[in-house]
C-alpha cells in the first residue's frame, strides 16, 4: 500500500471524529506551545545577557585599588589609593597577553549648562577606555591621546546626560559647566543601554584622565587612578592576563609573598558567565515542565488510539479479509497518531509564537524564536506520535480477522 | 474442469482450557472451475468453520487445502494476506462495507491492498460497479443506499481483484425477499460468466439458485448434490 494512500485513509478517519482528533492534540498542542515560547523567551534573556557582555567589552580584568587599614578601620576595596596612571601604561607595555589598559578615575557631582543643570557621574579616562568598551560616537569625536596629553578641557556626553541638558538640541560645541570649570563638548556618545547591574551607562560625562586629575579629582598625588580597566588578548587568554597583570602590580607596589597586595583584579565575565549560567538553569527547568505535558498529551493521544481501535475493529477486519497485511493495519493507525501529533505540533508552534510575541510586547521582554527551537518541537511531536502510536497500532495489527469481522 | 478448490481430510479442533472440541471432523470436497456451490446446515453444523478455512481466515488443525494450485498451509500471515486478496473474494451477510466512504472506494480498497496504480484502480473499480448494476451510484456512500445496493457494492469489491473463487457467507441474511432474490439473480448471472461462487445459507430457497449443495452436519459433511 502506497504511501499517500495511508495518509488519504489516516486523514479521513481524523476528519470523521474533528471534535475527538481536536481535543486529542490540544495537550500536543500546549506542550508545544509552552516549548516554543520557554525556548523563546530563554533565547532572547541570553541574547540580552550577551548584549549586556558586549556593552561592557569583553575579556575584560578590572583592577581595583585595595584596601587601607586606618586606625584599626578597613576602608574596604577601593579605600586606599595606590593605582597609578603609570600602573596602566606598565600593564600596557609589559604584559604580552594584555590587549589594552585603560586608567580611570570616577567622580560625580553637577553640571551645569545655560538654565538647565544635571548630578551626573564624572569619568577621566584614556582613549583605550571606549576602545576596550566597544563605545563608538554618535556625533562629534571622542577623546584622543593628544586630549590626555595636554589636558584638554574637552568631555563626551553620554546619551542621557545630552537629553538632560541639551534636549534635542545639537550639543557639539557648546561650552558647559563641570564642577564650575568650563568644558567644550566635542562628542555625543552611542546609545549604550543598562549594565548587568541595572544603571545606566549613558547616564555620564567623560573627560581626558589628566584633564580630571588636575581638575575634578582631589588627591594627594597628582597621577592617582580609581580603577584600571584591561581588556585581554582572547577569551582564551584572559586567565594568563589576569595573572601577568597580578604578577607585575606585585613587582611594582613591592608585595611580597604573604602580604596582602594593595590592589584587587576582578574578572567580568565571570560575573556575566554566572548570570548566563542561571538563565539556563531557569531554561532547563521550564524544559522540564513542557516536556511532563508532551508526555501527558502523549498518552492522552495513546488512549484515544486505544478507543478507536477498539470502535474500528470491524473494519480491522474487513481490511484484513480483503488482503491488508498486519503491516498496513499497523502503519495506518501509526500514521493517524503521528499525523494527529504532527498537526498538534505544528498549531503547537505557530501557538507558541504568537504568545512569544505577546509576552515580548507586553512585558517588554525580548523572544528570540529560533529555527533551532521549531525543528526541535516539529521532530519531538512526531517522535510522540510513534511512541505512543505505536502500542495501540500493534493491537490493531494483532487482532484475529475472523473475531473482527464479527465483533459488534 | 480444473479444481479450483481441492479439501482433503479437513479437522479443525478448538482447544478451550482443557476441553476440545472438533468442529470439523476431517470433510473432503473438490470445486472445479465455473461451480455455483452451496454450503448448507443448522448453525452449529462446521459450516462457517469450513467457510473461514475456504477463506484463508482460519487454518485447519490437519489436512490439505489446495487454492488454484496453491497448497495453502504453513503459510505466514502476510502470504495469507495476500492469497485472500488476489485469490479470494468475500461477500459477508452484514455487507461490511466501509461507512462514510463512497461506494467506488469500497470497491477499490483490494486493489489498494494489491498495489494497483490509482488510475488502473479507478477504472476496474467502476467497470465491477458498472457489472452490479450500479453505474451512477459510485458517489453515494452506504448510508445513502438500500440494503441490496450495499450488498452489490460488496459483490463488486468481491469481485474486482478478478479472484479466482468468490465466498458469500449467508448474503441474503439481511435482506427481504424480494432483494434477495434480485442478489440470487446477480449471483446466477456471474456464474454463467465463469465465476466460481461458494455460498454459506440455511434457507434451502436460496440454496435452490446453486448448482450443487453440500449439506453439514456436526462437522461432517452427510450429504452432497454433486
Amino acid at each position: 500500500m502506497d504511501f499517500i494512500q495511508t495518509l488519504k485513509i489516516a486523514l479521513r478517519a481524523l476528519r470523521t471524529n474533528k471534535m475527538r482528533s481536536f481535543l486529542t492534540m490540544l495537550g500536543i498542542i500546549i506542550g508545544i506551545a509552552a516549548v516554543i515560547a520557554m525556548m523563546a523567551v530563554g533565547a532572547g534573556a541570553r541574547h540580552v545577557i550577551s548584549q549586556q557582555i558586549a556593552s561592557i567589552g569583553s575579556n575584560i580584568i578590572l583592577v581595583l585599588p585595595g584596601s587601607t587599614t586606618s586606625g584599626g578601620l578597613r576602608t574596604g576595596s577601593g579605600g586606599a589609593q595606590t593605582l597609578t596612571s603609570d600602573d596602566g601604561k606598565a600593564i600596557m607595555a609589559e604584559c604580552p597577553s594584555v590587549d589594552m589598559a585603560a586608567p580611570t578615575v570616577r567622580s560625580s557631582g553637577l553640571i551645569v549648562y545655560g538654565n538647565m543643570n544635571w548630578s551626573t557621574v564624572i569619568m577621566g579616562t584614556t582613549p583605550e577606555m571606549f576602545a576596550i568598551r566597544e563605545w563608538g560616537v554618535d556625533n562629534g569625536r571622542s577623546i584622543e591621546q593628544q586630549d590626555v596629553d595636554s589636558a584638554a578641557k574637552v568631555c563626551l556626553l553620554g546619551q542621557t546626560v545630552a537629553e538632560n541638558l541639551f534636549g534635542s538640541a545639537d550639543p557639539i560645541g557648546k561650552i558647559i559647566r563641570i564642577k564650575k570649570v568650563p568644558f567644550t563638548v566635542i562628542g555625543l556618545l552611542d546609545r549604550k543601554g543598562q549594565s548587568p547591574q541595572g544603571q545606566d551607562q549613558d547616564d555620564a560625562v567623560f573627560v581626558p584622565l589628566r584633564t580630571a586629575q588636575r581638575n575634578l579629582v582631589r588627591a594627594h598625588k597628582p597621577n592617582l587612578v580609581g580603577a584600571i580597566m584591561v581588556k585581554a588578548k582572547s577569551e582564551e587568554l584572559l586567565g594568563k592576563a589576569e595573572e601577568e597583570v597580578n604578577a607585575l602590580l606585585k613587582q611594582r607596589h613591592r608585595i611580597t609573598n604573604g602580604k596582602e597586595p594593595d590592589y584587587s583584579t576582578r574578572n567580568l565575565s565571570e560575573i556575566l558567565a554566572v548570570a548566563e549560567q542561571s538563565s539556563k538553569a531557569m531554561s532547563l527547568l521550564l524544559g522540564v515542565v513542557a516536556s511532563i505535558s508532551l508526555i501527558v498529551g502523549g498518552i492522552g493521544i495513546m488512549n484515544i488510539m486505544l478507543v478507536s481501535v477498539t470502535e474500528r475493529t470491524r473494519e480491522i477486519g474487513i481490511r484484513m479479509a480483503i488482503g491488508a497485511r498486519r503491516n498496513d493495519i499497523l502503519l495506518q493507525f501509526l500514521t493517524e497518531a503521528v499525523l494527529l501529533t504532527m498537526i498538534g505540533g505544528i498549531t503547537g508552534i505557530l501557538l507558541g509564537a504568537v504568545g512569544a510575541t505577546v509576552v515580548s510586547n507586553l512585558l517588554s521582554w525580548p523572544t528570540l524564536i529560533s529555527v533551532e527551537s521549531i525543528s526541535i518541537a516539529f521532530f519531538f511531536s512526531a517522535v510522540i506520535g510513534i511512541f505512543f502510536g505505536f502500542y495501540p497500532a500493534r493491537k490493531a495489527a494483532s487482532l484475529n480477522p475472523i473475531d473482527a469481522l464479527r465483533y459488534e | 474442469m480444473s479444481s479450483v478448490i481441492s479439501l482433503t481430510d479437513i479437522s479443525r479442533v478448538f482447544v478451550m482450557g482443557d476441553q476440545q472440541f472438533a468442529a470439523l471432523k476431517g470433510i473432503s470436497f473438490d470445486v472445479t472451475q465455473g461451480e455455483f456451490v452451496a454450503i448448507m446446515g443448522a448453525s452449529g453444523s462446521g459450516k462457517s468453520t469450513c467457510m473461514n478455512v475456504l477463506g484463508c481466515l482460519d487454518i485447519p488443525t490437519s489436512g490439505r487445502y489446495l487454492l488454484d494450485g496453491v497448497v495453502v498451509g504453513g503459510m505466514s500471515t502476510n502470504q495469507l494476506a495476500d492469497i485472500r486478496n488476489r485469490k479470494l473474494g468475500f461477500v459477508f451477510q452484514g455487507f461490511n462495507l466501509l461507512a462514510r466512504t463512497p461506494a467506488v472506494e469500497n470497491v477499490e480498497l483490494p486493489l489498494i491492498y494489491s498495489g494497483v496504480p490509482p488510475k488502473e484502480r479507478r477504472s476496474r473499480a467502476l467497470a465491477a460497479l458498472e457489472m452490479v448494476g450500479l453505474s451512477g451510484k459510485e458517489k453515494n456512500h452506504p448510508s445513502q443506499l438500500s440494503g441490496g445496493q450495499q450488498q452489490r457494492v460488496a459483490i463488486a469489491r468481491a469481485l474486482v481483484n478478478s479472484p479466482a473463487v468468490i465466498l458469500a457467507d449467508e448474503p441474503t441474511g439481511n435482506l427481504d425477499s424480494s432483494t434477495s432474490e434480485e442478489i440470487m439473480t446477480l449471483f446466477t448471472t456471474l456464474n454463467r460468466q465463469g465465476i466460481t461462487i461458494i455460498m454459506v445459507t440455511h434457507e434451502p430457497d436460496v440454496a435452490a439458485y446453486a448448482g450443487r449443495r453440500i449439506t453439514f452436519k456436526d462437522g461432517l459433511i452427510v450429504s452432497d448434490t454433486h
